[in-house]
């Protein structure tokens, strides 16, 4: 009898010791490569992970799905968010040409850009999906210059983690990691369908995400700021979205 | 292995309450890449949205829950897909799948299952053989959920995230596009409901209690063998 229960307690520990450092080796590489979300915490923060690093192993480089020209959406359809402020309305009156984009935190030439000066910047065009969270979506091209090319005018420091952006109203902010601030895809986008990119669809710079929902592609961009970590923005989850309850990362 | 049932039940409870919450935000399904309200739909349903933007004749607005339903389904599908891997390797290492859910060489007929389907018009008393066995019918409709619908409703529901398909553009292409998918993903999501139905009706037919002692236990009281 006892025989077995000491057999017993042999393996339980034995199994309970490997369990617990195979947790802390996949804790430990997982931080290593970062593969651990900012709103890794409370109840639903398990399943946060596990889509996160899931989606960072196999999506890393992968590029979103490209559309031919027939297939750009003859009535996009804009979201609406929040009624132009005051503020706003004088630069959309001024042509936006008092508009500036700036770039600050861990880069050794911060910028500040105007649209113009992007426009003289390489530029790409893309023709995407916006797809919505609530279900929706359509096909547009999109035309901006590659948030690589910004952020290597810049010169963004080797640690950055993640690229911070800001809309024009107040407290709507997102971020994303360097796989995506780097991701050939990813534009400081001004045009849109071969024109300028108009005020319903986030002119006059929106930051255009592809291989994440609508959300993540925040209208109005004033601010880009490169860091090493989110604690120090806003409640650390992230973003503004974890904040109102929403997931920081949208990929899915 | 029982366990792998009932994680199932919760994770299913959970991916129903919160893909009905996230529907609610845009109560409208498309065919095709693309699908938004500029456009027309393949059909809508007759309910609120919860939001504003969605023409739905209402004038009541529903409250916006998305944040909590979106987090948690992607957890549920988690538990879902781990609990599905760990029962997919044990039925088919221990031969469960074959033996137990595979209809059997007599089995295999037109003729089985209508005698099977008039069995269960008649309500015919189960002889001791078959209340230890899996039916013909059940053994079908079993199969078709744990091969057909589940994997289904997984490919659908991946095929809807944009980054996944950019890994694997086929999963959303082969299935005609973005709004295809999710509208397939709906009625995929139907038939599991259905399957859930009857096969909760079948239970309380057969003795919910006893049935629930079994599926919780293991052990089939005898006096239920004996009908």
């Amino acid at each position: 009898m006892s025989g077995i229960t000491r057999r017993k307690l042999i393996w339980t520990g034995l199994a309970a010791t490997a369990g617990a450092a195979g947790l802390t080796a996949a804790d430990r590489i997982a931080r290593r490569y970062g593969l651990i979300p900012p709103d890794h915490g409370g109840i639903y923060g398990p399943g946060e992970t596990l889509t996160y690093a899931a989606q960072r192993l196999l999506t890393r480089h992968s590029l979103a799905r490209e559309f031919p020209r027939s297939m750009i959406s003859k009535a996009p359809f804009a979201n609406e968010t929040a009624p132009p402020s005051e503020e706003f309305k004088r630069y959309e009156a001024a042509g936006f040409a008092d508009w500036r984009l700036t770039v600050d935190g861990m880069v050794a030439h911060p910028l500040s850009l105007s649209v113009a000066d992007l426009h003289s910047m390489p530029y790409r065009s893309q023709i995407t999906e916006v797809v919505c969270e609530e279900g929706w979506s359509y096909i547009a091209e999109w035309i901006g210059t590659p948030l690589h090319e910004v952020l290597r005018e810049a010169a963004i420091l080797p640690q950055a983690r993640y690229v911070v952006y800001f809309s024009i109203q107040q407290g709507v902010w997102e971020s994303i990691d360097m796989a995506d601030a780097l991701h050939p895809q990813t534009y400081v986008t001004w045009g849109m369908n071969d024109g300028d990119l108009p005020v319903k669809f986030g002119g006059p710079l929106r930051l255009r995400v592809p291989r994440q929902l609508g959300y993540k592609s925040l209208k109005y961009i004033t601010r880009l700021t490169a860091t090493d970590s989110m604690k120090h923005f806003g409640k650390g989850l992230g973003s503004a979205s974890p904040e109102a309850g929403y997931a920081w990362y949208a990929g899915i | 292995m029982r366990v792998t049932h009932w994680l199932t039940v919760l994770a299913f409870s959970a991916l129903l309450i919160t893909g009905g919450e996230i529907v609610i935000s845009h109560p409208r399904f498309y065919w095709g890449e693309t699908g938004n309200v500029n456009m027309k739909p393949l059909f809508s349903l007759p309910i609120p949205a919860s939001r504003d933007m969605v023409p739905t004749g209402y004038k009541f607005v529903m409250p916006d829950e998305n944040g909590w339903s979106r987090y948690l389904h992607f957890e549920a599908a988690w538990v879902l897909v781990l609990t599905a891997l760990v029962y997919g390797i044990w039925g088919f290492w221990t031969g469960h799948f074959g033996r137990n859910l595979t209809p059997r060489r007599g089995q295999r007929s037109w003729q089985a299952y209508r005698e099977q389907i008039a069995r269960h018009l008649r309500r015919a008393p189960l002889n001791a053989h078959e209340a230890r066995s899996y039916n013909v019918l059940q053994r079908t409709a079993y199969l078709a959920v744990i091969f057909v619908l589940f994997p289904l409703v997984i490919w659908t529901g991946l095929a809807l995230s944009p980054s996944f398909d950019s890994a694997v553009p086929e999963a959303v292409n082969w299935l005609g596009g973005r709004q295809s998918a999710r509208t397939l993903h709906f009625f995929v999501s139907w038939a599991l409901v259905l399957f859930l139905v009857v096969h909760v009706t079948m239970v309380a037919l057969a003795g919910f209690w006893g049935r629930m002692r079994a599926m919780i236990t293991g052990r089939a009281a005898e006096t239920e063998v004996q009908p």
